[in-house]
């Protein structure tokens, strides 16, 4: 069964304009008839808010299942498809469905629903909010499942971490020809390097100090380019072999500008080790070294902002991703793939640790989504020649108490603590919306590589 | 001997659907589905369709050949369970031929109950359950000229609609004082059956049938303390039975059904039933009517294979709520769940609109603010999202006037703030 384009809805963005409706309406309708809108807004007068009651083009649909005549059928489009030349207009397909998503038409004389009006739904396109958008993830989430997957089955992690689905998924997108470095951290741990002289993936893996990775990686590169063979150069690490220990390689080779992929999949602290603190972890955040006792509450010192120090660096490509937003990702890691033939690449991967963080294994990804809702995690991304742009509207995030309520890290914070951390999100917030005000494309180059700046130069 | 991991009896709604949520969880175990017709599959409920020449025979099958290549399932026709042995997980069909499970599925549906009526074994009548039975029954309405229905159940109501299209005279008789009993209240049922007076059909509620017996190309109905009633064609359509002929000394419990527990296992280890073959338990734990319809059919069905596959994201099978969506003479009549009980009691509340001579009727039933039911005649709304509201007991408060003023908009709005 495969997973589909789908439709989705903001009831927190939506006015209840009735555009949606009406560009439906104008789609479907034809001269004998006008029809009935295949999507419906309609407000919940006790919440206030408004809901929606559209096909969800369901991967395993029900109006199918209890249709007695074969008349609907999911495609390999992912449209649930009516066929009218079989449909006995029983309606049992609408006892169906809880969406409200397939319907009488009286005055079409039989049951209508969405069919996304082949890949361009006009409702989506007549919404000037953003309350309905198109989402196309499940299709690339496929065209990642045909990609070889490089590493061995079966890797070690913890029960929901969501790492492995990082890794799997980078080195499906980089390929085989590629050399990849593991520094110390989950990501050797959960096998990637391998075990009893057996290797953990399909591609050739080292496992260098935690400090030494991005040096390593120059070294490799650069030798296989001599030798006139073009590899991708790949590191995934974690926040402290990138930031911390690892921070002095890594920032050399970025200001070099060496032609190097670096992923950091960001855990907030040494998990693999116990929990220990690290410079990403979060200001008052509980960790083997951060205790909470008598007087101790937890870490004292804020995070540092990583990707943003790597964009200071002037990389050819910076962004930050999350596992709750496979699409950005995909795309983002496609971005940085292609500028890491060019230059230092940089993606930033928040990784919500459900050993560590406290947290039941099941809630993974929706730990990492309500960091992104909150702004607690703001995905962006930076091209040297265009600047920062924001991924996501930040306007209206969900309150930071809505994250750290998911914590078990967080548990015991107390007001003034936790007022600290919303003002530094407001804070980081506020530093980036300004970053991506700042118009680059006008101005071209908000940060400049050395070398490229005398390009610039020698243009001008 | 033949063995399989899985074999599911009955290639209809229920079996169907097990054999894909076997298949969803279990890729490699070898499932056959056994089936005593020489066809494919058709559902009982399009087969009104094919009486009213709708939909020809043809156009109906649920599912082609290649969709049980494609799951990997051995679809065998004309393979009658005759016996089950339960205890050595035996199986053994009509051609005297044995085959062994590992894990098996009752889906064998229902066939007509025949009901002891003097006579009628003596008499040619009619029954409404197979393809073979619409064709009989769509040559026979050609030229029926006079048609008597026994009961006024869906299957009866449609039939005797189809009936009349094709230009017979047609008389429902039913036994309960109103048409579709169990489904809708009188005042809906009054409506309904006034259309039918419209249409030139006769309906004769809370009438039973004495004795029928043949006469010249056809015969003669005798109503209790009545006058007798000649008829061209018979249909008797007075509910059904599960189909359990082969389960005799199986060491499966059959009361008004097979007896399940909530992951449809029945009382013989390794033996699963689903659909209309089920006692099906209801869902409000009382004695309305639930189960013998095709939505239930299918969750069972899902249930029962999740189950059989051991799928840990089975879930224990609610019971059914009583759901129908019937179309009559180009009208709409929709009912989800129980009505209140005559005595019910304060935590009961009942909201009617549209009486006698107004253009729709609609009853929203309610108990401690939860729904219970709905019921509308020429009234829309999602039977699907009613039937969630009602399995979720979704505490309706302030909205249950909104629904009653607009029941589908507000159902909407209702479910949308649910899901997320
Ligand atoms: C005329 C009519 C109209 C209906 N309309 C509606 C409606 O509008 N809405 C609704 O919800 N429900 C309706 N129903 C009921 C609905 O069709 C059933 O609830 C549904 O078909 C049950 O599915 P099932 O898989 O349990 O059994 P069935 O569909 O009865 O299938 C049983 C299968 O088992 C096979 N079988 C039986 N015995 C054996 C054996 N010994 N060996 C091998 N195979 C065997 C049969 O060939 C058949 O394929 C209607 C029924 C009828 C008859």
């Amino acid at each position: 069964m495969s997973a589909t384009p789908t439709i989705a809805f903001d009831a927190a963005r939506c006015d209840g304009c009735g555009h949606c409706m009406n560009a439906c309406v104008s789609a479907k309708s034809s001269d004998a008839h006008r029809a009935q809108p295949r999507i419906q807004i309609l407000r919940d007068d006790e919440s206030g808010r408004w809901g929606i009651a559209q096909c969800r083009q369901c991967g395993d649909p029900r109006c199918a299942s209890v249709c007695p005549a074969a008349a609907l059928e999911k495609g390999d489009d992912g449209i649930v498809a009516w066929d009218g030349k079989r449909c006995v207009n029983c309606l049992i397909c609408t006892a169906g469905c809880t969406f409200g998503g397939i319907a009488f038409s009286p005055a079409e004389g039989h049951v209508v629903k969405c069919d996304q009006c082949e890949g361009a739904p006009q409702c989506v396109a007549a919404c000037t909010r953003g309350a309905l958008r198109y989402v196309t993830t499940a299709t690339l989430y496929n065209r990642w499942g045909e990609l070889e997957d490089l590493f061995v089955p079966g890797l070690g992690g913890c029960q929901g971490c969501n790492t492995e689905l990082i890794m799997r998924h980078t080195l499906r997108r980089v390929g085989s020809n590629t050399v990849l470095a593991t520094p110390p951290g989950c990501i050797p741990g959960m096998g990637s390097v391998g075990y009893n002289g057996m290797l953990g993936c399909k591609v050739p893996v080292f496992h260098p100090l935690l400090t030494n990775t991005a040096s390593m990686l120059t070294g490799i590169r650069r030798q296989y380019k001599r030798k006139g063979r073009n590899v991708t150069a790949l590191a995934l690490a974690g926040d402290g072999g990138a930031g911390d220990v690892g921070f002095q390689s890594l920032s050399g080779a970025a200001e070099r500008g060496e032609q190097i992929l670096f992923i950091c999949v960001d855990n907030e602290g040494y998990m693999n080790t116990g929990a220990q603190r690290s410079g990403s972890t979060t200001y008052g955040a509980w960790t083997a070294t951060t205790p909470i006792g008598e007087s101790a509450r937890g870490k004292t010192q804020d995070a540092k902002n990583l990707p943003l120090l790597m964009m200071w660096h002037g990389c050819e490509y910076v962004a930050t991703a999350s596992t709750a937003f496979m699409e950005d990702f995909y795309a983002k890691l496609e971005a940085a793939l292609d500028a890491s033939q060019r230059g230092f690449a940089y993606l930033h991967l928040y990784s919500p640790c459900t050993s560590g963080w406290r947290f039941p294994s099941a809630s993974n990804i929706e730990v990492a989504r309500k960091a992104v809702e909150t702004n607690f995690a703001v995905l962006w991304d930076y091209r040297r020649d265009q600047g920062l742009k924001l991924s996501r509207d930040i306007d209206a995030p969900l309150p930071v108490t809505e994250y750290l309520k998911l914590l078990g890290k967080f548990r015991h914070l107390d007001a003034t603590q936790i007022a600290h951390i919303e003002r530094h999100v407001a804070e980081q917030e506020q530093v980036l919306r300004e970053l991506a005000a700042m118009h680059p494309r006008e101005r071209r180059q908000v940060v400049g590589h050395q070398s490229d700046l005398m390009a610039v130069d020698l243009d001008q | 001997m033949e063995q399989f991991d899985y074999v599911v009896l009955g290639a209809s709604h229920a079996g169907l659907e097990a054999l894909r949520a076997i298949r969803a969880h279990d890729s490699d175990g070898s499932i056959a589905v056994l089936d005593r017709e020489a066809r494919l599959p058709v559902s009982p409920t399009v087969l009104p369709y094919v009486v009213s020449g709708k939909r020809r025979q043809d156009r109906i099958a649920l599912r082609e050949r290649g969709w049980f290549d494609d799951l990997r399932v051995d679809y065998r026709q004309q393979a009658h369970a005759a016996a089950l042995d339960s205890a050595h997980s035996r199986l053994r069909l009509a051609d005297g031929s044995e085959i062994g499970y590992g894990k098996l599925l009752l889906a064998t549906g229902a066939a007509p109950a025949v009901p002891p009526i003097a006579g009628l074994s003596d008499v040619r009548f009619h029954v409404l359950r197979t393809l073979d039975d619409a064709l009989a029954l769509r040559e026979a309405g050609r030229s029926a000229g006079r048609a008597v229905v026994l009961g006024a159940g869906l299957v009866g109501m449609h039939a005797a609609e189809n009936l009349a299209r094709a230009g017979a005279r047609v008389t429902i008789i039913e036994m309960r004082d109103q048409v579709l009993p169990g489904y809708f209240d009188a005042t809906a049922a009054a409506r309904i059956q006034a259309a039918f007076h419209d249409n030139g059909v006769e309906v004769l509620t809370g009438r039973r049938v004495a004795s029928v017996a043949p006469r010249a190309g056809g015969c003669t109905v005798q109503l209790d303390g009545g006058e007798p009633c000649d008829a061209n064609l018979l249909l008797v359509a007075a509910g059904v039975r599960p189909e359990v002929s082969y389960l005799a000394g199986s060491g499966v419990t059959v009361e008004r059904g097979v007896v399940v527990d909530a992951f449809m296992r029945s009382t013989a280890a390794n033996v699963w039933a689903a659909g209309d073959v089920v006692q099906t338990p209801s869902f409000f734990g009382d004695a309305t009517p639930a189960g013998g319809i095709l939505p239930d059919a299918v969750e069972q069905g899902r249930t029962a294979g999740m189950s059989m596959a051991g799928d840990p994201g089975v879930r224990a099978y609610p019971g059914g709520v009583s759901l129908n969506t019937y179309g009559f003479f180009g009208r709409r009549a929709l009912s989800v769940g129980r009505d209140a009980p005559q005595q019910g009691g304060a935590d009961w509340e009942v909201l009617v609109r549209g009486g006698e001579g107004s253009d729709a009727y609609l009853k929203i039933v309610l108990r401690d603010g939860r729904l219970q039911g709905v019921f509308g005649v020429d009234v829309l709304f999602d039977p699907g999202i009613m039937w969630e509201l009602i399995l979720r007991r979704v505490e309706l408060g302030a909205r249950a006037k909104a629904l009653l003023e607009n029941p589908q908009d507000a159902a909407r709005a209702l479910m949308s703030g649910l899901w997320r």
